[in-house]
């Protein structure tokens, strides 16, 4: 049933990405056949302008498409690896940032952010992205201490529904916010639910510091995920030191959702079907299902966000309903799958 | 190895261990028992590290567990429980594989060719080896935990603890596993801490055993001083019999259930009896405890059928055990319920009779013929082929005797035989003196175990008093009957 040959799987999954980014690139009002796109890059790596290509069209691709289809790959590349990890470190296959309520959290870091002006000096433009992730790892925090108390054997269902809980209780800050809220009450709700358009360069400076300390943390925690899935106890007798790595996986998940929530909103579900997907083509080995959820997560979001703009164009969707739709119902089979198998 | 000094632990006020001592050798296989709350499993999480005591100290090869790093430890102590979480279905070498991980130096090192061997050595020992591409979710129970044994055998351990390792395997899967870590121990010198539930195995399988009762030890001994029925009822609050275990030198104990089947009022006697041309029987509604000798269910045990069959003089079967129960089989007897003797005596010559002693009666029947009789003295001269002529005595006594009781008991049936060819002086055919019994003599002592109890049964008591007279008497009317039986015939 696995993929035995798990090259055969990483080829599969960066093919998967390739195309998408082609396609999020090309798609548009403005249409750029593959080829251009490959010109254009060509004159980008080169010193000299090898192809003769339009200048308005280069222009697009690399001012709009480009920084939108790399933020949004970013993001889903994050949401992906986080859930991942928070699905192993959990043993909770229908763990995820949204359904843990950390995105919830970092939303409502960010909109305070947002709400208030907060500024902290030595952060400068890092201030969203570091409140968002402070807020996250607190939620989460919150959220497993608080399922530890209502169940100290932490029940997959317990953990899922003091998530739910914090959601809930976190939205309605949310709502708080909105309420008060005058003038920037449409840029707070798009934010909300989602999006990664004209979001420009910046956006990708500030994110990439946290996405690239997140998954590089993570993707050394594959081996000890492995054993993790066995139980903290049964972890600690075959050598691994439970408490920092615990600490370590929650937080660079936390980094990754909070910052990916900062620049884009809360957009579900990513990290829940995406992991899944790639569980059961290649087996649970997180060594190999952490970089295919980076790969395959960041290529799903392209193609989501593409989606998005181009159903009601010239209007655009938030991603996150894209997401939703087609996230909650493989969170529906998981769950009647989990509880059919009586866990 | 692994040396324990005063730990004690609470949960919350609640005590939980204390002042627990004890140390454990090299090479040396030992088990933890006590009942439910008596504190083992926080002594094994003390052991693996999982908990830190709240005073005294644990000692890993003379060095302080909390000294270690964790994947130190890990490399030394290896830990099986009961059950194992299984959130993803992993394959069997994958999660075999793991056992490597504290062997593993640096956040990114893969198996090396030595990790490598070591897997599949630990995965030969275990015999899982074949589903080796298996998902863990396939698997049952007891396949299961052998690959999680074979997990702890990855790490190469010095220690290996397991908490009730056996809970959840069948009967074949329990001695396998026990067997092979026992092997593991002495062979190896692998040290083990097991704690168990079920006496009688960590009795079987354990050099030493650590009882815990009430937080503290109650006894750290061999298995055989620990599992005394006295300690063993005060600290679980259970009657238990010891008996013993009918191969090894191990003590096994057991319980008997409060609403036995008590035999109640049935007395054995003439009623029981059936005499036909083909064989005499006995048959109760409830077992009685028997001794005897004889084709089938010698021995000591339970019976509810009594039965002495007339064979021919030429009577010859290579197979007799089997041809008896075929015979019984097809007489209505359930053969494993039954003891069955031989004898080529015509049974219309048996004689039988009860005898009160006390307020026990016994019940006596006997078969005898003594054409080749033997005088056990000089038995050396005899050759060693059989030749038919058996005294078969049966012996029913309503009462309860003790096992000693029932030694007695054929001891004294044994002395009035005798007797009894010593006063009609039936000689030893080969030798001219008198005999004693004949080669192919039987005995059964069956005992209804209620009513009156006999701790002795020797010549001079009460019962043995009875018994020597029922036998005497019988057996010297039986051998009168045969006697006139055989000059009629000769007459006649």
């Amino acid at each position: 049933m696995f993929l035995n040959n798990r090259k055969a799987a990483y080829l599969l999954a960066a093919f998967f990405l390739i195309i998408a980014l082609f396609l999020g690139i090309s798609v548009g009002t403005v249409s750029v056949p593959f080829l251009t796109i490959v010109k254009i890059f060509a004159n980008l790596i080169s010193p000299t302008e090898i192809f003769d290509v339009d200048k308005m069209q280069a222009n697009i691709v690399y001012n709009i498409r480009l920084p939108r289809v790399i933020l949004s790959g970013l993001v889903g590349a994050s949401l992906a690896i986080a859930g991942c990890s928070f699905q192993g470190l959990l043993r909770n296959p229908l763990a995820d940032p949204y359904t843990l309520g950390v995105s919830s959290g970092a939303s409502v870091g960010a909109v305070a952010t947002l709400f208030f002006h907060i500024s902290i000096p030595v952060l400068g433009g890092y201030t969203l992205p570091v409140l968002s992730i402070l807020s996250a790892f607190i939620t989460i925090l919150c959220v497993l201490l608080f399922a530890r108390r209502l169940d100290p054997a932490m029940k997959v269902e317990t953990i899922i529904l003091t998530g739910i809980i914090f959601s809930s209780f976190l939205a309605a800050f949310i709502s708080l916010f909105i309420a008060l809220t005058g003038d920037e009450l449409r840029q707070i709700i798009g934010w909300l639910l989602g999006s990664v358009s004209m979001r420009g360069w910046v956006y990708i400076q500030m994110f990439l510091p946290f996405f690239v300390v997140g998954c590089l943390l993570l993707l050394l925690q594959g081996k000890e995920l492995n054993i993790l899935a066995f139980g903290e106890e049964r972890a600690q007798h075959l050598g691994v030191q439970v408490r920092f790595r615990k600490i370590l996986i929650l937080l660079a998940g936390s980094m990754l959702t909070g910052a990916a929530v900062a620049v884009s909103g809360t957009i579900g579900f990513v990290g829940l079907v995406i992991p899944h997907l790639i569980r059961l083509l290649t087996g649970p080995d997180h060594r190999h299902v952490l970089p295919l959820s980076i790969i395959v997560g960041s290529g799903f979001l392209i193609l989501a966000d593409l989606l998005a703009r181009s159903i009601i164009s010239p209007a655009e969707l938030p991603i996150g309903v894209i997401t939703a739709l087609a996230g909650a119902p493989v969170f529906a089979v998981l769950l009647l799958n989990h509880r059919r198998k009586g866990r | 190895m692994l040396e324990a000094k005063g730990l004690s632990f609470h949960y919350g006020k609640k005590k939980v261990l204390e002042n627990i001592t004890f140390s454990v050798q090299k090479g040396e296989m030992l088990g933890i028992l006590g009942p439910n709350g008596s504190g083992k499993t926080t002594l094994f999480k003390l052991i693996s590290g999982i908990l830190e005591p709240d005073s005294g100290d644990l000692f890993i090869k003379e060095r302080k567990l909390t000294q270690y790093k964790q994947k130190e430890l890990a490399r030394i102590i290896s830990t099986l429980s009961q059950q194992t979480i299984e959130t993803f279905s992993y394959t069997v070498k994958e999660i075999v594989s793991m056992g490597r991980y504290a062997h593993q130096i640096g956040w990114i090192q893969g198996l090396t060719v030595e990790d490598k061997a070591i897997i599949s050595r630990a995965m030969e020992q275990t015999g899982i080896s074949h589903y080796s591409d298996s998902l863990i979710g396939e698997l049952s129970g007891g396949e299961k935990q052998r690959v999680y044994l074979a997990q702890c055998l990855a790490q190469e351990p010095e220690i290996l603890l397991l908490d009730e390792p056996t809970n959840h395997l069948d009967l074949s899967f329990q001695k396998e596993l026990l067997d092979t870590l026992k092997m593991w121990s002495r062979d190896k010198g692998l040290t083990i801490v097991c704690i168990f539930h079920d006496l009688n195995l960590a009795s079987l399988y354990c050099d030493r055993l650590l009882l815990l009762h009430h937080n503290q030890i109650e006894s750290d001994a061999n298995p055989r001083e620990v599992l005394q029925e006295n300690t063993i009822k005060k600290v679980y609050k259970t009657d238990v019999m010891r008996t013993l275990h009918p191969q090894v030198p191990a003590a096994q104990l057991v319980i008997s259930p409060e609403s036995a089947e008590k035999s109640g009022q049935e007395v054995i006697g003439e009623e029981h009896l059936h005499i036909s041309h083909d064989y005499i029987s006995i048959t109760t509604n409830f077992p009685l405890k028997t001794l005897s000798s004889g084709v089938t269910g010698a021995g000591v045990g339970w019976h509810k059928y009594f039965v002495n069959r007339h064979v021919n003089k030429d009577y010859h079967c290579d197979d007799y055990k089997v041809e008896m129960n075929s015979y019984l089989e097809n007489n209505g007897f359930l053969p494993s319920e039954t003891v069955g003797m031989m004898t080529a005596v015509e049974l219309e010559d048996a004689a039988y009779g009860s005898y009160q002693a006390g307020a026990s009666s016994v019940f006596i029947v006997v078969t005898a013929s003594v054409g080749h009789a033997v005088d056990a003295a000089l038995s050396e001269q005899h050759p060693s082929y059989i030749l038919p002529g058996t005294i078969n005595l049966w012996i029913f006594i309503n009462g309860e005797l003790s096992e000693q009781a029932f030694l007695q008991c054929a001891m004294t049936a044994t002395e009035a035989k005798t007797s009894v060819l010593r006063n009609r002086q039936v000689a030893d055919p080969l030798t001219g003196t008198t005999a004693t019994g004949t080669p192919t003599d039987s005995l059964l002592i069956a005992a209804t175990q209620s009513g009156e109890h006999h701790e002795f049964a020797g010549t001079i008591t009460s019962l043995g008093k009875v018994v020597a007279k029922g036998v005497y008497e019988c057996l010297t009317e039986a051998l009168d009957r045969r006697e006139s039986s055989i000059k009629a015939r000769e007459e006649g």
